[in-house]
């Protein structure tokens, strides 16, 4: 069952890549195959749904955990790495949340990609990209793991450069490939020294033997080391490129290249979130490294407002979102790193429902807009799209965490509060950190996205005539994938929290996630924070909207005045803090300086001209002057042949001599 | 079965095309042409069914050299014709095999002037590797090494490019420097061990002293050929010069000469020096990996930048064999077959277009998709399989290798694992230049795809690069039994030796 959930995809992508190639003349046949892929993708995506969602109820209710083997791998010496899937409530909650996220946005692309030449190369790119997804999240060790993270890679480069003739597109592309690359730098490290420690990448193996090898010291990179700190803070260097982390982030924002529901799927939803995945996996390792659960809170905060911040100055829709995504893949984060796993995973799956909405939603308003992205030449449209505009709303009562506590709230709110009180009741300097950055970026959360909203659809209309009289509301096929994903960011929360996060949590993950709750009881007290701690999320929500109304509604004159005032700021912001000017000054630049001069200098005048050509050049230089020594003159000869006589005689004299 | 000296059919087939093809094939100078190909091709097809039967009768339990051969050749000297393979050198004749017929196909229409010629020297070729890498003495072992020079030189010299003489030469210049060092060494160890057996001078110990001396001659001769660094400034010209078989031929088979060499030879010869010389390998080999692919990203030529690709990869062959564990070295073995295929598939990729548009400069190409979809499919499968990645041939030998270098010195690790992310740098950035963007120049704009023959190419590679990254134990199971035998080898002379990443408890 849960094989046919991780390999439908599959099936569905290769008769679709298939179709790619099948030859076509007349405008009729290629009508049919394109549609041909739509159905045969979706199908397959809506059944794997449907078996994943068996399995989870199996794996939840009637406890059915533990791995599927499929065949050997890799086998050398003490490695052995199997080809398996695992299953537990972790990756069953994983494999539920792709593969319904992946069918509605499967479904959501019919529509959304009507116009483009390329259907089902698109369609095989988002069923490929579901199956390494599930490949990831089902994996039984670090290797397989790694082979669906790479893989998933792969796609998210396929397909931000989907658009191939457009030199932006690709140039995103390979710098999303490259950070990543990064990354997965660290992430194979991280796998290294497990295996050095454990012998073993097997997952439960590892697990088991976690408790043995608490204080093993490590002797690597010239130094002694706490074994589980440096495997924990490799595997996160991985993390921190996937999930685009603070100075691992620069490729996300580039990635909304891809067409729109790409950015939902792979950007939003699932594949950036596969670092939380990891931590959380890794769970039973982290928990014996402070030091590594310290640097995730620190970087997961820092992340947090960073992105919030720049969030608040980007005028491209989607830019927005992005860093909004990458905000709250902070939230995740250091709510993992103050042992909250099964908070930071709650959030994920809360986060996968509002945020996919509001991609999607923005992908409708784009494609209302004739392809226009800029939120400047956009507003007043809120009429003529009311459908998109109501659930825009209700992604962002989701995201900014809108809620009345104790009797109803949009998943958003859930997720957030439990993540922000488990950092507070950590009670750790790290904690502290995160948790009050945590509600200044949940401030500044309600503030984009009511930005985005009120210049989206609010205000005098900004666009052009011509764009402004074909604005209309996106077909159904569109639509009601919108809405599937706007019941979960209504309910989700609501219906999950006692499972994720509340009394039935221990019952509901079982061994999936691993907390010492002696020594880290952030969730157990999260519970019990004093009543302020309680609302000051939802206070700064509402705060950051009320300050969005001021200045978007009230007094639009504002912004302009602020940035104005504080251009310095503004533009640091809007620039998002310089890091790809630092970077291309730092890596890019020197690495392309540096290969040429290796080429041209180390290669060609170096090794080649004190090696082969000084050789030749030297002996051909020899052979001329031999060669100048046959004059073709009989006394020349005579001369050289007297002299060797001489030569000779005196030699014979000494030696008799002697 | 046993007494079939099949070894010896596999080496002297193709020769024996060659004749065929020198006494009898005669006519217009078409028809010759024409029989020449079909002949070779049919030769080594042939070949290759043979060599399928070793894979089917191999003893994947046993560590012993098997399908064995020996004729007394030279009695007074101890000198025989002496065959035989074990786990690892199975899979370089089957390598070796399988590209023989691809190049021939490579060829058809690529090559039009002495076509008979270049028939011979292709066949002959395959019977000089073949015969490296199955022989069991000395002298046959060097005869064959050496052999294998003089097609590949006439090769690159008679069909090349523009500057084949310049080419030609500086290969050959490397090569006879490490070869005449070789030569010496044979005869040192001959006059020590008093015989030319090579299963029987592994039952030798020469002493510490001459070990270093003997070590650093063959080094001088595999280096050259791997090639490490600073001795590889030969490949890229070789490369550029060559016939695109020919460079399929030098990527794929005639670099694996080195890395051989040095798994056959350095280790179990010689293992005090081995572990001696470890640092060295250690050093040539980071700085091969960085180096070379630094000056990869900076290349304007398609074949220039495949071959320092492969000088980088090459780096994690010497590296892993060095590492002296069983992760290292079968990484490093499944890394030079994988290698074998990947490097060879890119310069067929290159040589379709070079045959179409007759240009090797990446800057002239751009937005190959739009006419060439199946093309632009086929590259970026063997793009993959280079930057290494999850699922090709080209992840299992990388990983392996700096899973075994780890286990020796994480610095090494981390330093090569930073090859992984220019790799990728490198070959993204040729493929985007070369396949993506838009089809503006007008001179490929009437580009046609790959045809039947050019897939009848690629298919077989495609799917055994897809193989080799989804269930690799085909080919890591039979090398287990011979490279624990080995490493069992070295590790006497290991006992001093420890890894510098441990655990302590």
């Amino acid at each position: 069952m849960s094989a046919l959930a991780v390999f439908l995809p599959l099936i569905g992508a290769a008769i679709a890549g298939v179709l790619v190639f099948v030859p076509t003349t007349d405008k009729d046949a290629k009508h049919s195959l394109d549609l041909a892929a739509q159905l045969v993708t979706c199908g397959c995506m809506l059944t794997a749904a449907l078996f994943a969602i068996l399995t989870f109820v199996d794996v939840v209710s009637h406890k059915n955990v533990g791995t599927v083997e499929l065949f050997t791998w890799i086998d050398s010496g003490t490695l052995e790495v199997s080809w398996a899937l695992k299953l537990d409530t972790l990756s069953a909650v994983m494999l539920c949340v792709v593969t319904v996220v992946s069918s509605m946005i499967h479904i959501y692309s019919v529509g959304y990609m009507h116009h483009d030449p390329s259907i089902p190369r698109f369609m095989c790119y988002l069923s490929l990209f579901t199956f390494f997804m599930l490949m990831l999240a089902t994996a039984d060790n670090l290797v397989q793991l790694f082979f669906g993270w790479e893989g998933v890679g792969l796609v998210s480069y396929l397909l931000i450069g989907f658009w191939y003739h457009r030199p932006s597109a690709n140039a995103a592309a390979i710098k999303a490939f490259l950070v990543n690359r990064v990354g997965d730098f660290g992430f194979a490290l991280g796998i290294f020294t497990v295996f050095v420690l454990f012998e073993s990448v097997t997952l439960d193996t590892v697990f088991a033997g976690v408790e043995g090898r608490k204080d093993a010291v490590i002797h690597i990179f010239g130094g002694d080391f706490h074994a589980l700190t440096v495997a924990c803070l490799l595997l996160f260097v991985g993390a921190m490129g996937k999930s685009a982390q603070l100075g691992l982030h620069t490729w996300l924002p580039d990635a909304m290249e891809g067409p729109t529901p790409v950015s939902a799927l792979i950007h939003a939803a699932t594949m950036v979130t596969a670092g939380v995945f990891l931590v959380a996996r890794m769970s039973p390792l982290f928990e014996y490294s402070d030091v590594a659960l310290t640097a995730v809170t620190i970087v997961g905060a820092s992340t947090a407002i960073f992105a919030a911040t720049v969030g608040c100055v980007q005028n491209d829709i989607k830019r927005v979102i992005a860093y909004s995504t990458c905000s709250q893949l902070g939230y995740m984060f250091f709510a993992c790193g103050v042992s909250a796993y099964s908070a930071g995973v709650f959030h994920l799956m809360t986060h996968a429902f509002f945020k996919a909405l509001l991609f999607l939603g923005a992908g409708s308003v784009i494609h209302a807009m004739s392809d226009e992205q800029d939120m400047r030449k956009m507003g007043g449209i809120w009429r003529a799209i009311p459908y998109t505009y109501g659930l825009m709303w209700v992604g962002s009562l989701a995201l900014a965490g809108i809620g009345i506590p104790g009797a109803f709230g949009f998943s958003g709110f859930y997720s957030k509060d439990i993540i922000l009180e488990a950092a507070y009741s950590a009670h750790t300097g790290s904690g502290h950190y995160a948790f009050w950055l945590g509600i200044l970026a949940a401030f500044l959360t309600a503030f984009y996205s009511w930005r985005l909203l009120l210049m989206t659809f609010h205000g005098t209309p900004r666009g052009d005539e011509r764009v402004m009289a074909h604005v209309h509301e996106s077909p159904p096929v569109m639509i009601l994938p919108l809405i599937v994903l706007a019941l979960g960011a209504v309910l989700a929360g609501g219906v999950a929290v006692d499972y994720f996060v509340g009394e039935q949590a221990g019952e509901f993950w079982g061994e999936a996630i691993r907390i010492r709750g002696e020594v880290h009881p952030a969730l157990e007290h999260a519970h019990h924070v004093p009543l302020w701690v309680k609302l000051a999320p939802l206070v700064a929500g509402i705060g950051g909207i009320g300050l969005a109304y001021v200045m978007y509604s009230i007094a639009p004159s504002l912004p302009g005045a602020l940035a104005n005032r504080f251009s310095g700021v503004h533009r640091f912001l809007l620039n998002k803090w310089y890091f790809d000017e630092v970077y291309d000054f730092i890596f890019v630049r020197p690495t392309f300086a540096l290969g040429r001069f290796l080429w041209k200098t180390g290669d060609g005048k170096l090794i080649d001209g004190f090696g082969p050509d000084g050789i030749s050049a030297i002996s051909v230089n020899l052979a001329r002057r031999a060669a100048a020594l046959q004059s073709g003159y009989i006394y020349h000869y005579a001369f050289a042949m007297l002299i060797g006589v001489v030569t000779l005689i005196t030699w014979y004299m000494f030696v008799q001599a002697g | 079965m046993s007494d079939f000296p099949i070894l010896s059919v596999l080496t002297f087939l193709p020769l024996v095309g060659a004749l065929i093809i020198v006494l009898w094939v005669r006519g217009d100078a078409g028809v010759v042409d024409g029989n020449s190909r079909w002949v070779a091709l049919w030769t080594s097809l042939m070949n290759f069914l043979v060599s399928l039967l070793l894979w089917t009768n191999f003893d994947r339990g046993s560590a012993n050299f098997q399908f064995e051969e020996q004729v007394a050749w030279i009695p007074g000297f101890h000198i025989s014709y002496h065959l035989g393979i074990d786990g690892i050198s199975l899979f370089f004749v089957l390598l070796t095999t399988l590209l023989v017929p691809i190049c021939i196909l490579a060829s058809w229409e690529a090559i039009t002037v002495r076509v008979r010629e270049y028939m011979v020297a292709f066949l002959f070729m395959e019977t000089m590797m073949i015969g490296m890498f199955s022989a069991l003495d000395l002298v046959v072992f060097y005869i064959f090494f050496e052999g294998v020079l003089i097609p590949m030189f006439l090769v690159i010299g008679i069909w090349g490019g523009p500057r084949r003489v310049y080419a030609a030469f500086k290969f050959f210049l490397y090569t006879l420097l490490g070869s005449v060092l070789m030569l010496l060494a044979l005869l040192a160890m001959y006059l020590d061990a008093g015989t030319t057996d090579i299963p029987a001078l592994m039952a030798h110990r020469f002493p510490t002293g001459l070990q270093t001396w003997l070590w650093l001659a063959f080094f001088a001769s595999f280096a050259v050929k791997v090639p490490m660094w600073p001795v590889h400034t030969w490949l890229p010209d070789a490369h550029v010069e060559a016939p695109t078989a020919g460079s399929v031929i030098l990527a794929g088979v005639l670099l694996k000469f080195g890395g051989y060499g040095f798994l056959r030879f350095s280790l179990p010869l010689f293992p005090d020096a081995t572990i001696a010389f470890q640092p060295l390998i250690f050093t040539l080999s980071i700085i091969a990996v960085i180096y070379t692919s630094l000056v990869a990203l900076a290349q304007e030529d398609m074949k220039k930048l495949i071959a320092y690709s492969s000088v980088a990869h090459m780096g994690f062959v010497t590296i892993g064999t060095f590492t002296l564990n069983v992760q290292g070295i079968e990484g490093a073995v499944f890394q030079m077959l994988s290698h074998g295929i990947v490097s060879a598939a890119l310069f067929l990729v290159v040589g379709v277009v070079y045959d179409r548009v007759h240009s090797r400069e990446i800057a002239v190409y751009g937005g190959l998709v739009n006419r060439m979809p199946a093309y632009a499919l086929i590259f970026m499968v063997f793009m993959l399989a280079s930057v290494g990645l999850p699922g090709t041939g080209g992840f299992v030998g990388e990983f392996l290798v700096l899973v075994g270098i780890f286990r020796v010195n994480a610095w090494a690790a981390a330093f090569t694992a930073t090859g992984v992310i220019l790799g990728a740098a490198y070959m993204l950035f040729l493929y985007r230049r070369v396949i993506f963007g838009q089809l503006t120049k007008d001179k490929l704009k009437a580009l046609l795809d790959l045809s039947p023959r050019e897939m009848a190419v690629f298919v077989p590679l495609v799917l055994l690069v897809l193989w080799m990254g989804i269930y690799p134990s085909s080919f890591l199971t039979p090398m287990h039994a011979s490279v624990d035998n080995l490493i069992g080898q070295v590790t006497p002379a290991r006992a001093a030796a420890d890894a510098t990443t441990s655990i302590t408890r």
